[in-house]
């Protein structure tokens, strides 16, 4: 079932949803758009296709305080400040970033849990939105993604300036209820149906829509590691990092403590496998250089992960590392170059 | 729902000055007795707040009912205040972490071969006091023990009191260099393996520096024991413990959470990053 309105009432769509829950939507603010918490004077937008960082952040926030702790004398009390729990909207995620979640959810959510994650995923409804004009860096299809058809709670869609929403989850049919003061069922569904396959026509004629993936198994996992062709792919990284922050599915996390002067905080924040420091200890340096750190980026996500994880990739084609990377050096370059296409 | 990475809160009950750079400390709850159970060379994560937190075997046997001991060797920010620390001093911690050594299971009726070097002791003494515990479910065991110098060998009293009077136990100790006072064995562990010409029926557990277990499991090798035969335990940096911080990360495994044991053969399908 769809349901739609005019675009002019999304203010006050936002409104209406922001007076029952916080809503997080792509906002602009010092030229950067970002997932924000929505309020009257948000520069809202939903033409953005990729925000700066992806919206993993709602979830696993780029920096957040996990426990805290007092000391007196020799002893310690362990206090625990995880924030109260509350339900929000996110609002306007494309298909990529939504696949992002669903990679993210195998990491955070097997077992041992991390409840931080657990809590903000539970407490969330996610609302996508389709792509109408894809970038030339734009390469989801290869992972099985429908950027013109995004999963997540609720689908949302701008055609000829109506917003067609779709529920997909009990989640979804909830948020849709109780904006029915302002939506109603759509029967031009052959309109959007229309709208959704030129997209695609798009989709399947941007340059990177065909990746040959093929040799990215776990069978061939010490055959691609042993590629020489990792020393010439990775001599222009500089090891700054940008990829990861972009990343919609980079993962690792660095722990460490703080002392406010009034007690010790200690934090988590997002980390990156290409710094020379990640995997560093008294006893030695496992990856020495940048052929190592950069290598250990893309076999996690072309290898490792989809080993572990039902030959999923963990790529979903945002295509930011390829927009951002200052040396033009990207995952797209690596699928290619190991994959055989430049041989 | 549990939280695991929000700690307990354990103190030091007991400081042991090993070796000039090893130090055992000995951990109870608040409340008396173990923070937790654990199982031989499963690891925990130690912290001193504000300081940081890092990952150390368990060196005492799950068997051990009192308390938790942790070898731990003077070489970075962490290490060198926990060397600073008194007794009655509260730290945090939380685990255990990691697989373990197959005690009830691979090792069970065999004769073992327990070969250390240096603080590499340390989860191997955890599984020797276990063993000792249930000495009818072993066969024979042989522990071949060095260090650089006599001054260095960790936990010596347990091993000189308590090991080597232990029925079927033999126990070689070798150190590095000559040294006034010491009539013991003196050479290389690797080459004293091959020395004592073990039958190579025996289950080996190996710990130790990297280039130490190299050369020692080439040295097995040649004597005819298979990597299948050989389990070591490892080392990496690590944050979270379970799985997830992404820095253990070898393939597609987490030393944390699918090690830190591994038998060498498996080792052998990994990528060659430890």
């Amino acid at each position: 079932m769809y349901y739609k309105m005019k675009v002019e009432k999304l203010p006050e769509l936002y409104a209406l949803i922001a007076s029952e829950k916080a809503l997080y939507l792509p906002i602009e603010q010092a030229g950067a758009v970002e997932f924000r918490k929505w309020d009257e004077s948000s520069c809202v937008r939903l033409d953005c296709l990729n925000t700066l960082k992806s919206a993993k952040g709602v979830f696993l926030p780029q920096s957040e305080n996990l426990v805290a702790f007092k000391t007196e004398g020799k002893n310690i009390s362990v206090i625990d400040n995880s924030e109260t729990a509350f339900p929000f909207v996110i609002f306007g995620v494309r298909a990529c970033d939504a696949r992002s979640f669903d990679i993210l959810d195998r990491v955070f959510l097997s077992d041992p849990v991390d409840t931080y994650y657990k809590t903000r995923r539970d407490n969330a409804t996610v609302v996508t939105l389709a792509c109408n004009e894809p970038e030339e860096t734009c390469f989801c299809r290869n992972f099985g993604i429908d950027a013109a058809d995004p999963a997540g709670d609720a689908s949302a869609w701008i055609v000829d300036g109506e917003l067609y929403v779709r529920p997909n989850t009990e989640k979804g049919e909830t948020f849709v209820s109780r904006l029915s003061q302002l939506l109603e069922e759509a029967s031009d569904v052959e309109k959007l149906e229309a709208a959704k396959q030129s997209v695609r026509d798009i989709l399947g004629k941007l340059p990177f829509a065909e990746l040959n993936l093929d040799r990215f198994k776990g069978d061939n996992m010490l055959d691609i590691f042993h590629d020489p062709a990792w020393k010439s792919l990775s001599e222009s990284c500089l090891g700054c990092g940008t990829c990861t922050y972009v990343c919609p599915t980079c993962q690792c996390y660095d722990i460490k403590d703080f002392d406010t002067g009034s007690g010790i905080q200690r934090y988590r924040t997002w980390d990156s496998c290409m710094f020379s420091d990640f995997t560093k200890t008294a006893g030695g340096q496992p990856r020495p250089s940048q052929v190592e750190r950069f290598r250990q980026r893309f076999m996690h996500k072309l290898v490792y992960y989809p080993m572990n994880n039902d030959d999923i990739y963990g790529c979903v084609g945002c295509g930011r590392c390829v927009a951002k990377c200052p040396v033009s050096m990207n995952i797209v370059k690596v699928i290619k170059t190991l994959g055989g296409e430049k041989k | 729902m549990n939280n695991e990475l929000i700690p307990h809160v354990g103190v030091i009950t007991d400081i042991r000055q090993d070796t000039p750079d090893v130090k055992t400390f000995r951990v109870n709850s608040l409340q008396g007795g173990k923070v937790f159970e654990h199982k031989p060379g499963q690891c925990a994560m130690l912290s001193i707040p504000g300081v940081g937190e890092a990952m150390f075997s368990i060196t005492s046997s799950p068997t051990n009912e009192e308390y938790m001991e942790f070898s731990i060797k003077k070489c970075g920010c962490l290490t060198d205040w926990l060397h600073q620390l008194d007794v009655g001093q509260q730290i945090t911690i939380r685990g255990p972490y990691g697989n373990g050594f197959p005690v009830d299971t691979a090792f069970l009726g065999k004769d073992l071969l327990f070969i250390a070097g240096g603080i590499g002791l340390a989860p191997l003494r955890s599984v020797i006091n276990y063993v000792r515990h249930y000495r009818d479910r072993y066969g024979s065991v042989d522990i071949v023990y060095g260090s650089r110098s006599a001054d260095d060998l960790v936990d010596y009293k347990e091993i000189i009191d308590e090991w080597m009077n232990e029925d079927g136990f033999n126990v070689y100790l070798t150190i590095d260099r000559e040294q006034q006072g010491w009539d013991g064995h003196v050479g290389f562990v690797p080459n004293y393996v091959k020395e004592l010409n073990f039958d190579t029926s025996k289950t080996v557990v190996l710990c130790g520096p990297p280039i130490m277990i190299k050369f020692t499991l080439a040295g097995l090798q040649e004597q005819g024991f298979s990597k299948t035969q050989v389990f070591t335990t490892m080392e990496l940096r690590m944050k979270c413990g379970i799985g997830k911080c992404g820095r253990c990360n070898i393939g597609s495994k987490y030393v944390c959470k699918d090690g830190p044991v591994f038998r060498c053969d498996e080792l052998d399908e990994l990528p060659d990053e430890y």
